[in-house]
C-alpha cells in the first residue's frame, strides 16, 4: 500500500493534541493508582500528598485531557468533514501551547502550593470560583479555558463556515458550543450552598449527559462512516436520533442529583422518570454500532479503531447507561446517594463513553498522521491488547466498587438504629478495594501496552499483513 | 434492526425531531429551575445565611474539604458527611478535631492541619450549622451520614 498522507494539511495540527492527551491521560492514571492505594494505607504519601490534592490532580487531568483529545478530534475531523484546510492552522498551534502550558502550571500549582495558598495567590477573592469538585481550578486557569475555547470554536466554526456542512461537523460544533458555554456556570457561586449546587451541576451534568454525547455521537459516526464505508444518509439518520434522545432525556434527567440537595421535591419525580430513559440514547448507540459494522461495505485495515469504536458503544451503555440507572430512581437513590455505588458508575461510566471514543478517534486518526492508512498487523494486535486489559482492568474495577458500595449501603445506610459509622465502614470495605487495586493495576498496565503500540513500527501492507483488499461488496 | 432506514422515517424528520425535542425540554427545564429558584429560599432558611456562613462557605472551598468528604452526598467518598455533622458531633467535637489533625495514627486516613484561628473554626462551625438545616427530603437516612 502506497503511502497515503492526510487529506488536508492542516490536519497534522490535532496530533499534538493527541499525544498531549495520552502524556496527561497517563499522569491521570498514575495519580488514580495513588488515590486506590490511598484507599488502604491511610497516610500514604502524606503529608506531602494528602487525598484531596491527588484527587483534585486525577479529576482534573481526566477533564483536561479529554478536552485535548476532543480539541484534536476536531482539528482532525473538521477540515475532513469540511473538505478545506483549517480557518488557521496557526492558531490552533498557539492554543495547543496556551492550554497545554495553563494546564501545567495548575497541576504544578495543586502539587506545590497548599490549596488556601493558591487561592490566595490567584486572586480568588475577586471572584470566588474555587474549591467546588472538578471546578477547583483558580481563577486564572478558567479564564484561559474560557478563551482558549473561544479560540478553538472560533477556528473551526469559520472552517465549518467555508466549507461543505456535514451533519457530523454541525452536531460536533453544536456539542462543543454547548460545552463552552455551559462551562460559564462555573463563575456562578452564589452564597447560598443550594443555589451554588445547582448551578455546579448546570457545568458538570449537562456536560456528560448532554453535550458531550453530541460529540461522542459525531465521533462515533465519523469513525463508523470511515470504517464501515456505510451510506452518509444511514449514519447521520442515526446520529440525529441517538441525540435526540439525549437530551431529551438528558436535560431533565438533571433532576436525579436535585433529589437530596435542598431542591424542591417534584425532582425526584422528573428526575426518576428522565433519568430511567437516559440508558435509551446509550443502547442506541450499541445497535447503531453493530448495524453499521454488519453493513459495512469494506473491510478497513485499521481493525483496531473499529474495536474501540465499537467497545466505545458497549461500554458506554454499560457504564452511562446500566450502571447509571441502577441508582438513579430517588428511592435507590437515597441509600447510594454519595456512596462507593457513585464511584464505580464514574469510573466505568467515562472510560465507556469518553475516554474510549477519544482513543477510537487517535487510533484511527494517528495512523494517517503518519502517513499510513493503518498499523502494521504487530502494531494493532498490540493494541487490541491493550483495549482488552484496559476494558478489563476497567471492569473490575467497576464491579469492585459496586460491591464495595452494595455492602456500604447495608452496613451504613439501611440500619435505622446502630448503623455503623463512616469510618467503621470503610475497615470492612477493604477486600473490595484491594480488588478495585488490581484493577487500577492491569488498567496501568494495559495502558503501558496501549502507548507501546505506538512504537511498534511499520505500516500497514497488504504483502505482510494481510487482505486489506478495501474490497467493495454488493451495494 | 433497521427500522430507521426501511421505514418512511428519513433524516429530516431525524433532525425535526432533535431541534424540537430539545428546544421543549430546554424550555421546560428553564421554567422548573425558575420555579425552585423562586422555592429554594424558604427550603434553604436562606434568611439565616449570616456573615458567619459566607465565612465558613469560602473556608470550606478553600480548603478544599470537598477533596476528601462529601457535602449534602457530594464530594468524594474517602472521608464522612458532613452535612449532618453538626447534629451528629455538635460544635465543640467538631472544632477540637479539626485542631486536632492530622492524628498520625499509622496507615489511617488523614486529615491536614489547616492552622485555623477561633474566628475561622466559628465561622466554619457556622455554615455547618447552616447546612444541616437544609430540607434535603430527609437526606440521609440515618444519622451516620
Amino acid at each position: 500500500m502506497q503511502l497515503k498522507p492526510v487529506k488536508y494539511a492542516s490536519q497534522s495540527v490535532a496530533k499534538y493534541y493527541f499525544v498531549a492527551a495520552l502524556a496527561l491521560f497517563t499522569a491521570q492514571i498514575v495519580f488514580g493508582i495513588a488515590l486506590g492505594l490511598q484507599y488502604l494505607l491511610g497516610d500514604f504519601l502524606f503529608p506531602y500528598i494528602p487525598f484531596n490534592q491527588a484527587r483534585m490532580v486525577h479529576t482534573n487531568l481526566l477533564i483536561v485531557w479529554l478536552l485535548f483529545g476532543f480539541m484534536g478530534a476536531a482539528y482532525y475531523l473538521v477540515p475532513e468533514e469540511a473538505e478545506t484546510e483549517l480557518h488557521s492552522p496557526k492558531l490552533a498551534l498557539a492554543l495547543f501551547w496556551i492550554f497545554l502550558l495553563a494546564g501545567a502550571l495548575t497541576i504544578v500549582g495543586y502539587l506545590a502550593v497548599p490549596y488556601a495558598k493558591l487561592a490566595e495567590l490567584t486572586g480568588n477573592d475577586l471572584l470566588q470560583t474555587m474549591g467546588r469538585e472538578f471546578l477547583e481550578q483558580p481563577l486564572p486557569t478558567k479564564v484561559g479555558i474560557v478563551i482558549v475555547a473561544l479560540g478553538f470554536l472560533y477556528n473551526i466554526s469559520m472552517t465549518v463556515l467555508k466549507g461543505r456542512k456535514t451533519s457530523i461537523s454541525l452536531v460536533l460544533l453544536m456539542g462543543l458550543w454547548g460545552l463552552a458555554l455551559l462551562f460559564l456556570f462555573s463563575f456562578v457561586n452564589p452564597h447560598n450552598l443550594v443555589r451554588d449546587k445547582m448551578y455546579w451541576w448546570f457545568v458538570v451534568h449537562l456536560w456528560v449527559e448532554g453535550t458531550w454525547e453530541l460529540i461522542l455521537g459525531s465521533l462515533l459516526a465519523f469513525v463508523l462512516i470511515k470504517t464501515t464505508g456505510v451510506d452518509r444518509e444511514v449514519i447521520d439518520k442515526w446520529l440525529y436520533v441517538i441525540i435526540a434522545m439525549a437530551l431529551i432525556t438528558g436535560i431533565l434527567g438533571t433532576g436525579h442529583h436535585f433529589y437530596f440537595i435542598g431542591m424542591p421535591g417534584y425532582w425526584q419525580w422528573v428526575g426518576s422518570i428522565f433519568s430511567a430513559l437516559e440508558p435509551i440514547p446509550f443502547f442506541m448507540m450499541t445497535v447503531f454500532a453493530f448495524n453499521m459494522v454488519q453493513r459495512r461495505r469494506r473491510e478497513h485495515p485499521n481493525q483496531a479503531a473499529l474495536l474501540w469504536a465499537v467497545g466505545c458503544s458497549v461500554v458506554g451503555f454499560l457504564g452511562a447507561g446500566l450502571w447509571g440507572f441502577i441508582h438513579t430512581l430517588s428511592p435507590v437513590n437515597y441509600y447510594t446517594h454519595g456512596s462507593q455505588v457513585t464511584a464505580a458508575h464514574g469510573h466505568l461510566a467515562f472510560y465507556g463513553a469518553y475516554v474510549m471514543v477519544v482513543l477510537a478517534m487517535i487510533s484511527y486518526a494517528m495512523p494517517v498522521l503518519r502517513g499510513r492508512v493503518a498499523n502494521s498487523r504487530g502494531a494493532q494486535n498490540l493494541e487490541m491488547w491493550s483495549f482488552w486489559i484496559m476494558t478489563i482492568g476497567m471492569g473490575v474495577m467497576a464491579l469492585a466498587l459496586t460491591g464495595a458500595g452494595i455492602l456500604q449501603v447495608w452496613l451504613q445506610r439501611m440500619p435505622t438504629t446502630g448503623a455503623m459509622s463512616f469510618m467503621d465502614t470503610q475497615d470492612q470495605l477493604r477486600f473490595f478495594y484491594w480488588l478495585r487495586m488490581a484493577g487500577g493495576v492491569s488498567f496501568l498496565l494495559g495502558l503501558i501496552a496501549y502507548l507501546s503500540s505506538f512504537f511498534v513500527g511499520g505500516a500497514w501492507d497488504e504483502r505482510v499483513d494481510g487482505h486489506a483488499d478495501l474490497r467493495t461488496q454488493r451495494a | 434492526m433497521n427500522q430507521v432506514k426501511s421505514s418512511g422515517f428519513t433524516k429530516q424528520m431525524a433532525r425535526n425531531m432533535f431541534y424540537g425535542g430539545s428546544m421543549f425540554f430546554i424550555l421546560v427545564f428553564i421554567g422548573l429551575i425558575f420555579d425552585s429558584e423562586r422555592r429554594i429560599p424558604q427550603r434553604s432558611n436562606a434568611e439565616a445565611i449570616t456573615p458567619a456562613v459566607i465565612a465558613g462557605k469560602q473556608l470550606w472551598e478553600t480548603r478544599n474539604c470537598i477533596g476528601c468528604h462529601t457535602l449534602l452526598g457530594e464530594g468524594a467518598y474517602f472521608a464522612p458527611e458532613l452535612g449532618n455533622v453538626y447534629p451528629r458531633r455538635g460544635p465543640e467535637f467538631i472544632k477540637a478535631w479539626i485542631k486536632a489533625q492530622p492524628t498520625h495514627v499509622e496507615g489511617r486516613r488523614q486529615m491536614p492541619q489547616f492552622n485555623f484561628t477561633d474566628q475561622q473554626l466559628d465561622d466554619l462551625v457556622e455554615f455547618l450549622r447552616w447546612t444541616s438545616q437544609i430540607n434535603t427530603e430527609k437526606w440521609p437516612p440515618n444519622i451516620e451520614g
